[in-house]
């Protein structure tokens, strides 16, 4: 029908003003020359004041990298990327690290205020218990400004129950041996590109332990926010669930808007252990350019997780809304029998976002169980790909997957599309796919604005819907943001 | 609340489908218009309710004196105008409570009213659907997912319970239907009514104005409304069929 045409012009016209997020904070900042050599990476593992052993490890990554190619299968296009153009180091100015948050630059503080991050250490330094009992569930924040972590809260809470939280540079020092003990188990230096350049040069992120038995008490959170200029932000994370344990994780970041585009290629490593779960969940909100595609964060991301023990398990949960392309893939190699791994995914490219996501489910493991649920939504003139491996080896007798993939599209210059491997070795595993395309139908728009709602409220309704299987994985904190999140980033793509 | 349509024309894609329409329902009146199918019926109440595609090419449709033609659909359901679906539409994985109460707040808050929590939004909910007879499990499903096509038409009279429109105008609501849903359908309707509320039921049938008394029956054939009159009419059109109205349009 010719109006519906007219109105997605319409709509278009007066598209997304929506990044809240694109301040800029100023701050001084403290930059490693420009460019990548050995040199570089010797001066940020000086920076850092790390042992030997780490800038030897960071060195061998160095040198995998220089001998590696950047990938080329992913469905995504950009011009070529000029490693040596970028700085590798930044960090907010400052003596010495923080003791507290009075120490920490008040113009930091503000920046993570206005992002509405809960750095409820403030009162709790004060001696002001949680309000407990009221639903208020308090959230432990490591906020990661540009290559620094810059504060981690409840850590004294965390630790009367044993419970490692801390910035990843914090752990090489107080906790060697652990970082040691599990740093590139899981995604080895030269396992690609992008993870042996975040090896060589990574700058801080986010360490948790927690040992044999405990239930973490409350939602572990990091922020990451990219701020200074040309930078790019390479942050490694590694979660270690002893036996038994559980632990609910959650990160969050965003960035200013910038004309350039910027690299965030980070590694996540977790592992889980004898009958320990991991529940990790992510609201990426980079900055995903502005509606002619100027500008955006590469998201280069390379996530992966070891269930090692009998009954370990492990669940992905992301919202990728931001970014101007999206490389990621968050898997699990499930080594334990009986163990469990979970990927539930919404990915949006809206104007000229690209993604390319999805997952890899490895079962080594006896009867080892994996579910994926992907959902895609494509709009104005987004690329959105699906890309999964479901791979059972021959001892991974009775191993079970369901994959479920949908693409919704909104208007009709934008694209998805699913790109599931299936690699079954063993005769008595049972692999599943569905997969489902569909339009925001002008019945169901016209549906919900005669009751009342707006076009964009409309749209959002629907969308959620849509999505509603991986939001309710989200914890409620997460949960009411992803939806706001999901609304905003199809602003102006109503079809 | 008057609705008053003066010499409305409109086509969808391309063909012309009302021809000329004129048509008063003053407050507190409910209309019936009742005609063969392909008389554009439907596409009245579309055109009434501001659905695209469906483009009107000359005549008036006012709405207690507001142009209700320049309104967005959205605008019109605030100005009071409700329309109940001839099909419902299905929104998978959007829970009907949800549905409802952020229809009815996009509602209050356009009428300077508070919006309602989730509680206070529960409660009215489940009187309502007491008043009409419903199960209360309809709540927690899908918009009209997997609903049959009884629950979907008593889905559509709940929503005009909770919104409170001043205008309802029933697209064929009754097709479908069996004895026990369209008592539960015209129950609805007549706790509306009241001075404060009129309607413009459209159907194929006589049958449903058995519960739903009209205050004007208006014959609709081929985009123009060839005959007006009270309920005796819709009788009158039940034993002798379309074909002598037709015949004379």
């Amino acid at each position: 029908m010719p109006a519906v045409a007219e109105t997605l012009d319409t709509v278009q016209s007066v598209t997304s003003t929506g990044y809240k997020w694109g301040f800029e904070t100023d701050i001084e900042m403290e930059f490693a020359p420009k460019g990548l050599n050995e040199d570089i990476v010797r001066f940020i593992s000086r920076k850092k004041n790390e042992p030997e052993w780490l800038l030897e490890w960071r060195l061998k990554a160095f040198a995998l990298w220089q001998k590696m190619e950047e990938p080329r299968w992913a469905a995504v296009k950009y011009p070529p990327i000029d490693y040596q153009d970028a700085y590798y180091f930044a960090a907010p100015k400052q003596k010495d690290r923080p003791k507290s948050l009075d120490e920490v630059d008040p113009e930091l503080l503000r920046t993570y205020e206005k992002l509405g991050i809960p750095l409820k250490e403030q009162a709790w330094l004060a001696g002001v218990e949680p309000r407990e009992g009221e639903g208020d569930v308090p959230v432990a924040v490591d906020a990661v400004f540009d290559s620094v972590s810059v504060a981690t809260t409840f850590k004294d809470r965390l630790a009367k129950e044993g419970i490692i939280f801390c910035s990843i540079s914090e752990a090489v020092h107080e906790y060697p041996e652990l970082v040691r003990q599990y740093l590139g188990t899981v995604v080895p230096q030269g396992d690609n590109f992008y993870a042996a350049l975040n090896s060589a040069v990574f700058t801080d992120g986010s360490f948790v332990y927690v040992p044999k038995g405990v239930r973490c008490p409350m939602e572990l959170s990091t922020y990451f926010r990219i701020n200074a200029k040309s930078t790019g932000q390479f942050e490694r994370t590694l979660i270690i669930a002893d036996e038994g344990s559980y632990v609910s994780y959650l990160e969050g970041c965003t960035a200013p808007m910038r004309d350039e585009n910027q690299l965030h290629a980070a590694v996540v490593e977790l592992v889980a252990l004898d009958d320990a779960t991991i529940k990790y969940s992510t609201v990426q909100n980079w900055y995903p350019g502005d509606e002619n595609g100027k500008g955006g964060i590469y998201n280069f991301v390379t996530k992966r997780a070891h269930c090692r023990g009998r009954r370990s398990k492990v669940s992905w949960t992301q919202v990728e809304t931001g970014s101007a392309i999206t490389w990621k893939y968050p898997s699990c190699v499930l080594l334990g029998d009986d163990s469990v791994g979970e990927f539930y995914s919404v990915a949006i490219a809206n104007n000229f976002q690209q993604a390319d996501t999805g997952t890899k489910m490895i079962h080594v493991g006896k009867r080892t169980k994996s579910t994926i649920v992907s959902k895609g939504i494509s709009a104005g003139q987004g690329q959105n790909t699906y890309r999964g491996l479901v791979r059972v080896a021959p001892t991974a007798s009775q191993a079970r997957n369901f994959t479920q993939c949908d693409s919704l599209l909104i208007g009709d210059r934008c694209g998805a599309h699913t790109v599931p491997y299936i690699e079954n070795r063993c005769l008595t595993a049972k692999v599943e796919h569905e997969a489902t395309t569909s339009r925001i139908a002008e019945d169901q728009l016209f549906y919900c604005r005669s009751r009342g709602l707006s076009e964009e409220d409309s749209v959002g309704l629907i969308v959620n819907g849509f999505c509603r299987e991986v939001l309710k994985e989200l914890p409620m904190e997460f949960a009411v943001e992803a939806q706001k999140l999901l609304q905003i980033s199809l602003e102006g793509s109503v079809g | 609340m008057t609705l008053k349509i003066e010499g409305l024309t409109a086509e969808v894609e391309g063909k012309t489908i009302l021809q000329g329409i004129d048509l008063e329902v003053p407050q507190g009146e409910i209309h019936a218009i009742m005609g063969p199918n392909g008389s554009g019926k439907s596409t009245l109440s579309y055109v009434l309710a501001g659905r695209e595609g469906y483009e009107v090419t000359g005549g008036t449709a006012t709405f207690n004196g507001q142009d209700l033609l320049a309104l967005e659909p959205e605008e019109r359901a605030a100005a009071g105008l409700f329309l109940a679906f001839q099909y419902p539409v299905e929104l998978p994985g959007v829970g009907n409570a949800l549905f409802l109460r952020t229809a009815l707040n996009a509602i209050r808050k356009t009428r300077g009213e508070p919006e309602l929590d989730a509680m206070q939004f529960l409660k009215l909910a489940r009187e309502r659907m007491r008043a009409l007879h419903m199960p209360e499990d309809m709540l927690k499903r899908g918009v009209n997912v997997s609903f049959s096509g009884g629950e979907k038409k008593r889905n559509e009279v709940l929503q005009m319970a909770l919104l409170q429109p001043k205008m309802a105008i029933l697209d064929e609501t009754d097709s479908g239907l069996d004895i026990d849903a369209l008592k539960v359908v015209a129950d609805g309707v007549n706790a509306q009514r009241g001075p404060g509320f009129s309607a413009l039921v459209i159907t194929h049938y006589q049958r449903l104005l058995n519960y739903i008394v009209p205050d004007r029956v208006h014959v609709l054939v081929k985009g123009r409304i060839v005959r007006s009159g009270g309920p005796e009419l819709a009788q009158e059109l039940e034993r002798a069929g379309y074909a002598t109205v037709q015949a004379a349009a």
